[in-house]
């Protein structure tokens, strides 16, 4: 197990090494000039001159990547040319938004989706199956953003049930943070005001993100039932006449499961990747939304990091996925 | 989705005479995949005839009519105007050309890219087929989104450059799915009779191997249109795809965002558009998924 960690670790030195090099390698085909941009409309050439040595842009692209990844090394990202601050401490501030929606958003679709699975896999071939995979199909195809846009405009402008975006507002005192999750931080200080209004702001970009992994955890989880269902073991359990709550919840569903978790892992990935437009919508103060505005401005070193960060944590849940894989199916072993 | 018992229990009904005639036959039997080929159907007619059969073709040049900016949905503009006013329905009918060309595009690039990747990757084997997935697998832990947004930030905004900058990442599942597909027939015995026969190696790929590649890429191809669009639509929203007065579906939904909610109507039309593209070409793949490539079926 230990073996199979370590191995799994090193692994990710030459994946994260293609990835600096791939985003350094655009950062530098970049048109414009970043730096004019930095130092504002009135400076004098002299200034841009010492921006330009200051951020070491005077200097060879291998060197420039070579200064970039000794100092990735020490948990150095760069620094944002448009905020100023290192770019590794905007993501620090960013990156615990994102994770909250995505984390939200996944317990929704798993939550939802594994019983949805399971009880159409049950009906199976009676309308509420066929209107649930019409349902699927079509939650998938329906564009994040605009989904968002429709959220906005019948719970916030019309109903004024929910806030129309943003984290936290200015005048609610956030929670100590501990986890950087805001709704949880605020259950842990047992200050139920912010943890309501937390709450209310992360419903509907939550719930937008949610839509589509919901839909394919679900559709996934009705076709492993269904091929569970008809697997040897079942048929004895229901010769031996066990309840059917009891052979669906023992025996099916444990073993559906772990085919899903697959996909899980995969949509986390996605999930990580595809917050840009929704935080957008919703103002979400997150990865995605920085990472816009940086690119609007021409500054990259912030998208590469990202980028950097969002990579990593994709095959990390990758890792975590294979681990959890072995723990509900022990017929895994680790090779 | 009906699984695979129940699709061979209902064949001996079907006509014997060909695999085409049978695949057609088991698709006319799944009113789901029907449905998306009428869908599919309409999207190609509105991108080959929306600019021709628009109400206002003036508006689609960029033709203003600022005496009637935001009129509600009305018998003359039955999807309203916007803060210009022009007819909503005409630049979306329009939109409808730009985006699915610009998804067609990336969709035939990847499709492009990723066969010759994949194909030489697993015909070559060796090192080659070590370097070449290596980077298959690096480019798939960038996700997509953010890659093609750095790239199309890099090369500025236009119609070519957002292409380019989305295909970047959409090659790596093509290539990933033709190495599997080349591997599993590469030891076959026709192969290996094409090759005792003394063909050349191209001839053997290109006669031989890929042919057999097809159904798994035409799924897959129909399956990524309607993400391909929503990628498109994704980069246009956030301000760095097409520009306006280019009328594109993600980037009249941006616009329309900053005048919500008071005229809502100028949100429904493109975001309602693309919803139907997606929808289509989704349940017309999954349709296709079912009857070309049953081993991929879930």
């Amino acid at each position: 197990m230990l073996q199979f960690i370590v191995r799994r670790v090193l692994l990710l030195i030459p994946v994260l090494v293609g990835l600096t090099v791939i985003m350094f390698a655009i950062a530098r085909i970049l048109p414009g000039d970043p730096v004019a941009l930095a130092a504002g409309p009135n400076a004098t050439q002299a200034e841009i001159e010492a921006l330009t040595v200051e951020y070491g842009l005077d200097q060879p692209v291998w060197v420039q990547y070579g200064h970039y990844v000794s100092g990735l090394l020490q948990g150095d990202l760069g620094t944002s040319l448009l905020t100023r601050r290192p770019v590794a401490a905007d993501i620090a501030a960013y990156l615990p938004a994102t994770l909250e929606l995505v984390f939200a958003a996944m317990a929704i679709a798993v939550l939802l989706g594994i019983p949805l699975g399971l009880v159409t896999a049950v009906w199976r071939n009676r309308w509420p199956d066929y209107l649930s995979q019409v349902a699927a199909i079509g939650a998938i195809s329906m564009p994040r953003f605009f989904l968002g846009l429709l959220l906005q405009l019948c719970f916030a402008m019309w109903l004024a049930w929910l806030p129309l975006g943003g984290r936290l507002p200015i005048i609610v005192i956030p929670p100590p943070s501990v986890t950087g999750f805001l709704t949880i931080d605020a259950l842990i200080a047992g200050d139920w005001t912010a943890f309501t209004t937390a709450l209310s702001h992360l419903a509907m970009p939550a719930i937008a993100m949610s839509l589509s992994p919901l839909a394919t955890i679900m559709r996934m989880m009705r076709s492993s039932t269904i091929e569970v269902m008809q697997q040897d073991y079942v048929m004895t359990a229901r010769a031996l006449g066990l309840p059917r709550r009891q052979i669906i919840t023992k025996y099916v569903a444990r073993n559906a499961v772990s085919a899903t978790l697959t996909v899980i892992g995969l949509y986390f990935g996605w999930l990580l990747g595809g917050t840009v437009l929704v935080e957008t919508v919703f103002d979400w103060p997150g990865l995605g939304l920085y990472a816009t505005k940086a690119i609007v401005s021409q500054d990259m070193m912030p998208v590469i990091g990202v980028a950097l960060v969002i990579g990593l944590l994709f095959v990390l849940a990758n890792l975590v996925i294979d681990l959890l894989y072995g723990v509900i199916n022990p017929k895994v072993r680790y090779s | 989705m009906t699984d695979t018992a129940e699709h061979i229990a209902t064949e001996p009904e079907l006509p014997k005479q060909d695999k085409l005639q049978r695949a057609l036959f088991r698709f006319r039997q799944s009113r789901l995949s029907m449905l998306g080929a009428v869908m599919v159907a309409l999207v190609v007619f509105f991108t080959a005839f929306g600019t021709l059969l628009a109400p206002f073709p003036e508006h689609i040049a960029g033709g203003v009519d600022t005496a009637a900016r935001f009129q509600p949905p009305s018998w003359a503009h039955p999807f309203g105007t916007n803060e210009l006013g022009q007819d909503v329905l005409s630049l979306v009918m329009a939109g409808t050309t730009v985006s699915v060309l610009a998804g067609l595009s990336v969709v035939l690039i990847g499709t492009v890219i990723g066969t010759l990747v994949g194909a030489i990757a697993g015909f070559a084997g060796g090192w080659i087929d070590e370097i070449l997935m290596r980077l298959t697998d690096l480019t798939l832990t960038i996700p997509g989104l953010i890659l093609a947004m750095a790239v199309a930030a890099a090369l500025g905004p236009g119609f070519t450059n957002m292409i380019i900058a989305i295909s970047l990442s959409w090659w790596p599942g093509y290539a990933r799915l033709v190495r599997g597909e080349v591997l599993a027939v590469r030891e076959e015995s026709y192969v290996n009779a094409a090759r005792a026969i003394g063909a050349s190696p191209s001839r053997i790929l290109l006669r031989h191997i890929l042919p057999n590649t097809v159904s798994p890429i035409i799924v897959k191809m129909s399956l990524d249109m309607g993400f391909a669009i929503l990628m498109v639509a994704g980069l246009g929203f956030i301000g760095i795809g097409i520009r306006p007065p280019t009328p594109e579906w993600g980037t009249l939904l941006s616009v329309s965002r900053s005048y919500m909610p008071d005229y809502w109507w100028t949100a429904m039309a493109p975001g309602m558009a693309m919803f139907f593209a997606v929808f289509g070409f989704n349940l017309l793949g999954d349709g296709l998924r079912d009857i070309l490539d049953p081993k991929a079926r879930r």
